[in-house]
């Protein structure tokens, strides 16, 4: 008898596989047509236009490609970009981290209502994102006029502008990719570093920062990315003035309206490089994540 | 003392440390960068009277540009529905060379920054691009025409539904669709009374979270749409116009609409993921 179950088990797995290949799997044709419709619309959709940037930038050649990058006013707007990104990213950041230590580490009431109001810049347009900032700041038509015009600020149609608009824009992208992930880690090893005796700051630097290092950085290049390519709510708030409130995509946007298209393509390529930089980054991440989470 | 009492009610008791300080700061941030600054369209909204806001509101070009933004934003995000669960599908399930770097590449439109789609598209749909050409002959304008908002619609909302419907089809055991086989149903049977059923609300919350995206889209849409009033001028771009003209009050009163209506989305997605994840936690 003993000898007799494993046969039968046995037995049983094979025709339940067989069953399961005839009756679950679709048929080969079927297969073949899905993916071949998918495939389409990928490349259609996502493949086709990237590839256009970069033919569309050497279209007229290299030595095009490099006059539209290295023009003196392209220059000032990568570089107005390069300071955004560098006041940007470092604050959104400490701002992630102690938000995400703060609603993922601790239980309390109205956390739902927090999480909401960190997403709240994803879900307005950017164009109100940035007209919110010329409410307030605006010499002409701003609720704090008076007292700008009494220090002689000027923020927007200036770069702080440009700044605001744009950790405005990014303000959710740190908190957003480490609250979950600090979620599901829970507190135990933390609890286990202050009960030997740790101190707050050496248990969040030895045990938490490198628990979630990945996804910090993830989120870092994420708002990198974002800063470097806000469009709308930087458009209405800078004014437009070439060489001093133009970043990267205001740029872009001078050249084609003026009809230089291989120069605003040429400009855009670096900007799309950044995104697939960004894409390796994140599948990267992905995979170093779900490393962690086997060990 | 007092404090302590007061802090235990509100949160639960923990032995880590620095909750006070760390959500006073995220509180102080949030109501500075983002409570005050939204709240001024309100404020602004308000002070100009019910009266001047209805006839803001209801005036034929806001009423035109809203007409164009909710439907192209729903066709775009109806056809990212269907072409978003068929991708899913397509990479969860079966095995084709290139997989990894479709799956990569997937959540392209949210990396690249709106401007450069927004220029790549319309370039590719114009009557004489790579895509425009072919459709010249039949006599259909793409670029500068409302389908060519559907398409930069649809490039930058594409990821949601993919992303969405991904994780819930991993999480499908096997046996609930042999269960199905067994008891008799066909491939098509288990697909329409099985899986989507268990998919329906990824499906509905990738759909929402695609139209709300779509719906606040400026970058792409204000290249390829032509940005002719009453026919191709979406209404964050409105706001933009009237904004230009110094037309303070009308452009705040737009946005006050649109603030509602993104209001309005996040609770419906909110319903919805919480509605999403109940469903799997239950299991």
């Amino acid at each position: 008898m003993a000898g007799n179950i494993p046969i039968n088990v046995k037995i049983t797995k094979q025709t339940s596989i067989q069953t399961q290949r005839r009756e679950t799997k679709a048929s080969r044709a079927v297969q073949i047509l899905l993916t071949t419709v998918a495939l389409m619309f990928f490349v259609l959709m996502l493949l086709v236009p990237l590839i256009s940037v970069f033919v569309k930038a050497f279209e007229q050649g290299v030595i095009v490609y490099y006059a539209a990058i290295s023009d003196p006013i392209a220059l000032e707007a990568i570089k107005l970009t390069l300071i955004t990104i560098a006041i940007v990213v470092p604050i959104n950041t400490v701002f992630g981290l102690i938000a995400a230590w703060a609603i993922a580490k601790f239980k309390f009431r109205g956390k739902n209502l927090l999480i909401t109001i960190i997403d709240l810049p994803f879900a307005i347009s950017p164009v109100v994102a940035g007209l919110i900032f010329v409410l307030l700041f605006s010499t002409t038509h701003g609720i704090l006029a008076p007292f700008l015009s009494a220090w002689g600020l000027k923020i927007i149609f200036a770069p702080p502008g440009i700044i605001l608009a744009t950790l405005f824009v990014t303000l959710p992208f740190v908190a957003r990719e480490l609250i979950p992930l600090m979620e599901a880690q829970g507190t135990t090893e933390e609890e286990a570093a202050l009960t030997l005796g740790a101190s707050g700051f050496k248990t969040f630097w030895l045990i938490t920062l490198p628990n979630i290092k990945w996804a910090l950085l993830y989120g870092v290049m994420l708002t990198a990315a974002r800063a470097a390519g806000e469009f709308g709510a930087v458009s209405v708030v800078s004014g437009h003035i070439r060489g001093l409130t133009n970043t990267v995509p205001l740029h872009v946007e001078i050249l084609y309206n003026e009809y230089q298209f291989s120069a605003a393509f040429a400009v855009a390529s670096l900007l799309t490089v950044i995104a697939i930089i960004n894409l390796i980054v994140k599948n990267l991440v992905d995979w170093k994540i779900k490393q962690q989470a086997k060990l | 003392m007092n404090l302590s009492i007061k802090q235990l009610r509100l949160k639960q008791q923990s032995v880590l440390p620095g909750f006070g300080i760390t959500i006073g700061f995220t509180l102080l941030y949030l109501t500075l960068l983002v409570l005050i600054p939204v709240s001024m369209v309100f404020l602004n909204s308000s002070s100009m009277g019910m009266a001047k806001f209805w006839e803001i509101a209801t005036s034929e070009r806001v009423v035109a540009s809203l007409r164009i933004s909710f439907g192209t934003s729903f066709f775009a995000a109806a056809v990212n529905t269907v072409f978003g669960l068929l991708i899913a599908w397509v990479l969860e399930r079966y095995t084709f060379p290139g997989k990894k770097i479709v799956d990569g590449l997937i959540d392209l439109p949210f990396a690249l920054p709106t401007a450069v789609a927004g220029i790549s598209l319309t370039t590719l749909y114009a009557q004489n691009g790579w895509i425009g050409k072919l459709f010249a002959p039949l006599g259909l304008k793409i670029s500068y025409t409302p389908l060519g908002i559907v398409i930069a619609l649809i490039f930058i909302s594409f990821p949601f539904v993919v992303r969405t419907v991904q994780p819930v089809l991993q999480s499908i055991d096997d046996e609930v669709e042999e269960a199905a086989a067994c008891l008799g149903a066909t491939r098509f049977q288990t697909f329409f009374r099985v899986i989507i059923p268990e998919l329906l609300p990824a499906l509905i919350t990738g759909f929402a979270l695609a139209f709300a995206r779509a719906l606040g889209e400026y970058g792409s849409v204000v290249f390829i749409s032509g940005n002719m009033p009453l026919k191709t001028e979406i209404t964050p771009l409105l706001i933009r116009t009237k904004l230009e003209q110094y037309d303070y009050a009308g452009g705040t009163a737009v946005a006050a609409i649109m603030l509602i209506i993104a209001f309005i989305m996040l609770l419906i997605i909110n319903i919805f993921q919480w509605w999403s994840s109940n469903k799997h936690k239950s299991r």
